[in-house]
């Protein structure tokens, strides 16, 4: 069992773990014409795995290195040392792709499209037969509570619906997978607290759920684990409730702890 | 191949729903309107000027619409960064490059049958004949070189950083190469050695897309052009279309998203 992760061939079919996501001594390095010669290190040699079915909290202030680890998962910049799995695939490989669903942060979606036509146009993509296709775009726009405006263009749409715009089209394949980048960032606390609903009503699916944020109220109610990531650096790991333990206080606490801030007396 | 017939919809979708093609058809058939009124004799000559006009103005707003609605597709892509959820998803650079070029070449197309629709009204209107092939033709030969021109701009949208720099390069050269193209062998046989190769090099080495205007086609009425002819002009443009896909292919297929 020990060997499991030391074949990462297709030959070894799975894992006895059951990881949907394994992170290991990832390093993603910025070099740009920007920053002159030096460059920049994002994310420093960072470790993590996410079980089948958890939702995972990973946390950290602006800029810790939360998205630019995302973009590696998603395969938009390659790492400069390291790997990554999604289900045992190296994020390199476009298949890897497949079963998950992503949520970037900031999204506006094609403004000229209608709900409706957003999401069939992604279905389209993953090659949903469109039957299928026609459910399933009832199914996810009555889970994110956008059936009443599916036939509006998205120009027309609130902050708060095109986030959840942004969360049917990241559910449209049904993914076993979702990454999630800030996906209550910007939204007033009724957004917020439907975003949360979603997110435990996909857990309630089965569903695994990686999720940056920086708001920790709404990530002590929702998440099984979190990470801290801070200056690129996994600061802490482990279960709410371990966490809670270890250090006797709220999240906001051991967060403000872990990236060395200490409130002015 | 579905793939990229999802992308090329939703290009084409845009420019249907997007005002700036209107503005320009609308324009288009003003001035061809108020060129024609001034025409009260039906003077013959007068007939074939009204046609030129109408046709200079085709050309210009098919470069026009062909070269913009290429020329912001990746940028605004990145800009409201709906090209991450779609690149997240199982679709390659290649086909999202392919599907982009796709839609922009269709879309062009459809805003020239309407164009070419109109013109064929007004010349109808006035000579009372139909030369269908004449029309097929030349608006055939024009979406050619419309895609040479999509596929340079999609091109130039990934090398240079800015949208509206990268639409004036394109407009420029394409207008250039029209305009100056048949000329160049001549001027350099004008110039000074080391020159006059370069130029050569480069007068053999560029598209064409004069070779593409067969407005006589439909001013004149002038003969057909052969088919043959036909099919080595679409092998032609789908030579150079094909080269400077690969070229945005490899510049953008290792290209870092962030
Ligand atoms: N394209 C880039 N070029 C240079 N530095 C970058 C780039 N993207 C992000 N960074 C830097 O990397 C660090 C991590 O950024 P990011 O991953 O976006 O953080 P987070 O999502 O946690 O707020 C930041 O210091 C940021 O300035
Ligand atoms: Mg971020």
């Amino acid at each position: 069992m020990i060997w499991a992760g030391a074949f990462p061939s297709p030959l070894c079919p799975k894992p006895t773990v059951e990881t949907t996501l394994s992170i290991e001594n990832l390093r993603v390095e910025y070099r740009s014409r920007d920053l002159g010669e030096t460059t920049k290190i994002a994310v420093h040699d960072l470790n993590l795995k996410v079980g089948l079915g958890e939702v995972f909290g990973f946390l950290g202030p602006n800029g810790a290195g939360k998205t630019s680890t995302m973009n590696v998962l998603l395969g938009f910049v390659p790492p400069t040392s390291g790997t990554a799995r999604i289900f045992g695939v190296d994020v390199r490989e476009p298949i890897a792709r497949q079963r998950i669903g992503y949520l970037p942060e900031q999204t506006y979606y094609y403004k000229f499209l209608t709900a409706e036509e957003l999401l069939r146009f992604y279905a389209g993509i993953f090659q949903i037969p469109s039957k299928e296709t026609e459910q399933r775009i009832d199914g996810v726009l009555k889970l994110v509570e956008l059936d009443h405006a599916r036939k509006r263009q998205i120009k027309t749409y609130s902050k708060g619906m095109q986030q959840r715009v942004g969360l049917a089209q990241a559910l449209i394949n049904n993914p076993d997978l979702l990454i999630l980048d800030e996906p209550t960032s910007g939204l007033d606390p009724i957004g917020r607290m439907k975003v949360r609903e979603i997110i435990q009503r996909l857990k309630g699916e089965g569903k695994t759920v990686f999720f940056s944020s920086h708001e920790l109220g709404e990530v002590e109610t929702v998440c099984d684990r979190v990470a801290i990531l801070h200056q690129g650096e996994l600061k802490t790991e482990g279960s709410v409730n371990d966490l809670l333990k270890e250090h006797s206080s709220n999240l906001e606490q051991i967060f403000l702890k872990l990236i060395g801030y200490s409130p002015q007396p | 191949m579905n793939t990229i017939w999802a992308l090329a919809k939703v290009v084409v979708l845009e420019m249907v729903r997007r005002k700036d093609f209107y503005v320009l058809f609308i324009l288009t058939v003003l001035l061809t309107a108020t060129a024609g009124s001034v025409n009260l004799f039906n003077d013959r000559s007068i007939v074939r000027y009204l046609k030129e006009i109408c046709l200079l103005l085709i050309w210009a707003c098919g470069l026009v619409i062909a070269i913009t609605c290429t020329a912001r597709q990746i940028p605004a892509e990145r800009e409201s960064r709906t090209i991450f959820p779609l690149l997240a998803k199982p679709v390659t650079r290649g086909q999202f490059l392919l599907g982009k070029f796709f839609g922009c070449w269709l879309a062009t197309g459809l805003a020239l049958l309407l164009f070419y629709i109109f013109f064929g009204l007004v010349s109808a209107s006035r000579d009372h004949e139909w030369p269908v092939l004449n029309y097929l033709q030349a608006a055939w030969l024009h979406w050619l070189m419309l895609g040479i021109v999509v596929a340079f701009t999609l091109l130039g949208s990934i090398v240079f950083a800015a949208p509206s720099s990268n639409g004036t390069i394109c407009f420029v050269s394409a207008a250039g190469i029209l305009v100056l193209g048949r000329h160049l062998n001549k001027v350099a046989l004008s110039l000074a050695e080391p020159l006059q190769s370069l130029l050569y090099a480069f007068y053999f080495a560029l598209p064409h897309l004069e070779l593409f205007d067969a407005r006589g086609l439909i001013i004149h009425g002038s003969e057909l052009i052969r088919w043959d002819m036909i099919a080595l002009a679409t092998l032609y443009a789908a030579a150079y279309a094909a080269f400077f896909l690969f070229a945005a292919w490899l510049v953008f297929r290792r290209r870092p998203l962030n």
